[in-house]
């Protein structure tokens, strides 16, 4: 079998690299829909939403949950620039469970003092991370 | 010459200063490694941002962009990032010496000052502060997005029309060096010249990317800037602190030194008294 073509994937947020493989195949939250990224895709600018990036690598696959931003592919490169992402098995499930209940608790109250789109938010970026982890 | 026991008692307190000295070196030492490595670590994110702003903006030339519109500078904002504390030499004192000169092509500029120094100066010397954080030293998002927001907002509506950020850059442990940066209206970097123009497929469109981009790249430049300044403070209070712990210890060897010839010659003073005293018995 010819030598499989990988890319080289990438998730930056504004605090640490949180990974960097080459990778066979990637699937991306993009705001229109997911997209499945090949190596050698034509050059992409795509903005992201509060998701899931998945990507196989050596036979397994990993996810990674991420809280918007946008990706770049190019020249067989996927970057995917998050405000915050984290790999599933570094997410905190007690945590994820408290951030849950604490934004939905928020919204039942409805009081007129909160911010109902920051604990919407909030409370996507929670169900997200449950997600990942296959909760 | 000053007296035995005027001298035991200085060399006593500078002993103690030069114990807190030391103490606050080391802790200094401690936090601006850790300073270091976040900065450090924040790089890849800020260069990767610029690198797809400038991709991004050379593919689409000619795009409109409220926070792209350049506009002749009436009103002009300044973004000055200090530290919370002092004791770190000249450190604060070199970015707000900057920002004075800065300040001074816009007379009636706006200040937000990220950082008590920065906040202190500015209000005792009665500038127009429309906004101040202080409690830099953990780098939050948190705060950054509040700014960014706040600048962004009066960008918008054409309040400003020019919004720079003056912070230390962290070059290494011993050179800070304060920084202007134009924030707004983004000047989207030069792509590298040999790097031809890449044709992106833009989902959902361009527009909507540079909405998203743009922002993130203000808040990261701020993010940026409180980072640097942090691993900044510490290295300069950590040579500072070390400076001063020199300076202890060679003023202990100073007065130690004329300590002992005090009490040389208040020996020497006493035994031709007593000399003098038999030699008269005689």
């Amino acid at each position: 079998m010819a030598e499989e073509k990988l890319q080289r994937l990438e998730v930056v947020t504004p605090q640490e690299r949180v990974y960097s493989q080459d990778i066979r195949f990637v699937v991306l939250p993009g705001t229109e829909g997911e997209l499945g990224i090949l190596p050698e895709h034509a050059p992409l600018v795509s903005a992201l939403k509060t998701g899931l990036v998945r990507m196989q690598h050596e036979g397994n696959t990993l996810k990674i949950a991420i809280s918007g931003g946008f990706a770049e592919v190019r020249n067989s490169k996927v970057t995917v620039l998050a405000n915050a992402a984290e790999r599933e098995d570094q997410i905190d499930v007690k945590r994820a469970q408290a951030a849950k209940e604490r934004a939905e608790q928020r919204l039942a109250t409805r009081s007129p003092d909160i911010d109902i789109d920051r604990a919407e938010a909030a409370l996507r970026r929670a169900l997200n991370r449950l997600k990942a982890t296959g909760y | 010459m000053a007296s035995l026991r005027d001298l035991k008692r200085r060399i006593k307190s500078i002993s103690s200063t030069q114990k807190i000295t030391k103490a606050m070196k080391a802790v200094a030492a401690a936090k601006m490694r850790r300073a270091q490595d976040s900065v450090l670590a924040a790089r890849p994110f800020a260069r990767r941002v610029r690198d797809v702003l400038g991709r991004v903006g050379s593919a689409s030339v000619g795009m409109k962009h409220p926070l792209l519109a350049v506009r002749e500078p009436q009103k002009v904002a300044y973004i000055i990032v200090t530290a919370d504390r002092g004791l770190c030499g000249g450190f604060n004192a070199n970015v707000l010496k900057l920002g004075v000169q800065e300040t001074k092509k816009h007379p009636n500029a706006d200040l937000i000052t990220i950082g008590r120094k920065g906040r202190d100066f500015y209000r005792r010397r009665q500038y127009n502060i429309a906004q101040q954080y202080i409690g830099t030293e953990k780098a939050d998002l948190g705060l950054t997005n509040e700014v960014a927001r706040f600048v962004i907002d009066k960008y918008s509506v054409e309040e400003y029309d020019e919004v720079y950020l003056i912070y230390s850059q962290f070059v290494n442990v011993i050179v800070q060096r304060p920084v202007v940066q134009k924030i707004l209206p983004v000047e989207p970097p030069e792509g590298e010249a040999d790097e031809k123009k890449v044709d992106y497929i833009f989902e959902p469109d361009a527009e909507t990317i540079m909405d998203s981009i743009l922002p993130m790249y203000i808040q990261n430049a701020l993010f940026q800037a409180i980072l640097e300044t942090n691993a900044g403070f510490y290295s300069a209070q950590m040579t500072a602190m070390d400076n001063a712990t020199k300076n202890a210890s060679d003023m202990i060897d100073r007065l130690t030194l004329s300590m002992n010839l005090a009490r040389q010659a208040a020996i020497t003073t006493e035994i031709s008294e007593i000399v003098g005293g038999a030699a008269a018995l005689e």
